[in-house]
């Protein structure tokens, strides 16, 4: 098993070069100088912007900077932001749990909703609710994030008035933040109705979040319950007289999990994708957003260290997800 | 009376391309303790009325009979719940596909300990305590061991054995195996038939054989029904069968046996059917 770890985190390496490589140069393939936009309106003299340059290393050939980056990457190093000075890390450390936090609640409503979707689709097949939920799964695979998101806002928060329009929670309500999660620092905080007021504010992006993870691992689920239940030992289970209950919740679905729960895991990535525009749109405080600014800010040392830290958190719940397929596929469980 | 009685059993497909008869009009039955074979070459029909019987097909198949009985019961008016009473204890099956036949996901053990406890209500110490002596009297070595092993970590033989011992847990009446030996090595076939056969007269259960080998018949039946394209040919006891088979499409399968050959070329069935001009 041990060894096993150590060969996929090998594989990894190269990877993360190639990625090294692709956040460096983004940026920096953007029009724009980042010099120019810490000045401002007021602008600053050739002399001054040749002399701030050179402090930030900007004035060095571009591959010595990429070695420059290396090498302090290497030390541990992620840079500081050009903007608030702080480092790269503390700063993706402080609005990291606001993005796991909507990331884990869409990735449970997509889970939860998508799974018993799929295995009904899958068990009435062709019938009104199959054809209805996968139109839907397609429909809402085809959405745009922001449009959807938009269009709910309009109608939930606008319309309606159930949900709030945006941030983590309502400006009633103030308590010291000990575990960067909303929902459980409302709950320890003690004040009423703040954990009311924090899901509230949850619910209309992780929904929105949710809308293309749930249509896939619908559809996934749906595809490969029906090749499930063709399967010979799905028959043994019905020759043995188990109830079908039985048959599809224990016999198939153990085993149509199996390409699930891929697709679960290479959602991770489409989530973090989709978290740049859900929290640009809902104003919610998180490294998506935390992103989309730095960019617009040409903040070059907080876009590739938080791009090369959001691809290594892929990465790592890519090989999370594979030592799980060991878990529920014994065929190719490691010893 | 017979413990299963069949009369006139028709199923048909509902395909793209209009209503298939795959069983037309088969008439069967089966005596407590007997062995009846059923022979035919791969799509006669064979499995299919079977597991018509054993009311395992898809949506797309239509079962239709005069009677079906087991032991006096209708089988064709049951509610899903009734069925399940009788299938998997008074009537089990086993497969062709030994290995494909068992969960891959789940212990061997975990598959059989679930018909114990399921379906014969025993605990888990007791259900553990009889899988271990199911295993010891269909012959799989260290049964403790593989009790806890998958599947894809046994051999076919071995896997057939667990799906025979799932077959008698709950003492059956009747044991329906379809092909068991087809997709086995040679010498672990003849292993298989002979635990079956054992088995067979230790339980006192019914036994129908479902095979296209015309050698694993003369051996363990004691009565044969002859399919071919859905219908019944022939229905005889085993000895006059291959002494005396009335209908040409019996005497072109017997031809068809390599060590029955006298010429050059072996005759096929088109041969015999050609002639009797069916």
């Amino acid at each position: 098993m041990i060894r096993f770890i150590l060969g996929k985190l090998l594989y990894l390496i190269p990877t993360f070069l190639g990625i090294t490589v692709v956040a460096f140069g983004f940026v920096r393939v953007l029009p724009g100088d980042p010099v120019l936009l810490m000045a401002g309106e007021r602008g600053m003299t050739p002399e001054r912007h040749a002399e701030v340059a050179a402090q930030l290393g900007f004035d060095k050939p571009i591959w010595m900077q990429y070695f420059d980056f290396l090498n302090r990457l290497l030390h541990g190093d992620l840079g500081n932001s050009l903007v608030t000075k702080k480092p790269v890390l503390t700063e993706f450390l402080s609005l990291f749990p606001a993005t796991v936090e909507l990331g884990l609640c869409a990735i449970l409503i997509a889970t939860l909703v998508g799974v018993p979707v799929g295995v009904l689709a899958a068990i009435r097949r062709g019938s009104w609710f199959d054809q209805i939920s996968m139109t839907t799964a397609l429909i809402g695979f085809s959405m745009p994030i922001f449009w959807w998101g938009l269009l709910l806002i309009i109608l939930f928060s606008g319309i309606l008035q159930w949900t709030p329009v945006s941030g983590r929670i309502s400006l009633m309500y103030f308590f010291p933040s000990v575990t960067g999660f909303m929902l459980i620092d409302s709950l320890i905080s003690g004040q009423k109705g703040a954990f009311l007021s924090a899901i509230s504010h949850l619910i209309l992006p992780s929904v929105v979040l949710a809308t293309i993870p749930l249509a896939v691992i619908a559809r996934q689920t749906r595809s490969a319950m029906l090749e499930v239940l063709g399967e010979d030992y799905v028959r043994t289970a019905r020759a043995k007289g188990m109830p079908p209950s039985r048959v599809v919740g224990v016999h198939a679905l153990r085993n149509a999990m199996i390409p699930v729960i891929t697709t679960i895991g290479l959602q991770i990535g489409v989530l973090l994708a989709g978290a740049i525009l859900t929290e640009t749109i809902f104003s919610w405080p998180g490294i998506g957003k935390w992103m989309i600014d730095s960019i617009s800010r040409r903040d070059y040392p907080v876009v590739q260290s938080g791009l090369l830290l959001i691809a290594a958190i892929v990465m790592l719940v890519n090989l999370l997800v594979d030592l799980t397929y060991g878990l529920i596929n014994p065929r190719i469980r490691h010893k | 009376m017979a413990l299963l009685t069949i009369r006139n059993l028709t199923v048909r497909f509902a395909t793209t391309a209009g209503t298939f008869t795959a069983v037309d009009g088969i008439d069967l039955s089966v005596d407590k303790g007997e062995v009846l074979a059923i022979v035919g070459e791969s799509g006669s029909g064979k499995s299919v009325s079977m597991l018509g019987v054993m009311g395992l097909l898809g949506d797309t198949a239509t079962v239709t009979a005069d009677e079906m009985t087991f032991d006096g019961i209708d089988l064709l008016h049951l509610t899903a719940a009734e069925r399940r009473r009788l299938i998997g204890r008074e009537i089990t099956m086993i497969f062709q596909e030994p290995i494909a036949s068992l969960n891959p996901s789940f212990t061997v053990g975990f598959q059989i300990e679930e018909v114990l406890r399921l379906n014969l209500g025993l605990g888990r110490a007791a259900s553990h305590a009889r899988a271990l002596e199911l295993f010891r009297a269909v012959g799989i070595p260290s049964p403790e061991e593989k009790l806890h092993a998958y599947p894809h970590q046994m051999s076919g033989g071995q896997c057939q054995r667990v799906m025979i011992a799932m077959a008698i847990a709950s003492n059956p009446r009747l044991l329906i195996a379809d092909e068991p030996t087809t997709a086995l090595d040679v010498t672990i076939q003849k292993q298989i038939l002979d635990l079956l056969m054992k088995l067979q007269e230790d339980y006192g259960m019914a036994l129908i054989l479902i095979t296209h080998d015309m050698g694993v018949v003369a051996e363990t039946a004691d009565r044969v029904i002859v399919q071919y394209k859905g219908r019944k040919m022939e229905e005889a006891d085993v000895l006059d069968l291959f002494e005396a088979p009335r209908n040409p499409y019996t005497r072109a399968l017997l031809a068809a046996l390599p060590e029955n050959a006298t010429g050059d070329r072996l005759p096929t069935v088109a041969d015999f059917m050609a002639e009797a001009g069916q």
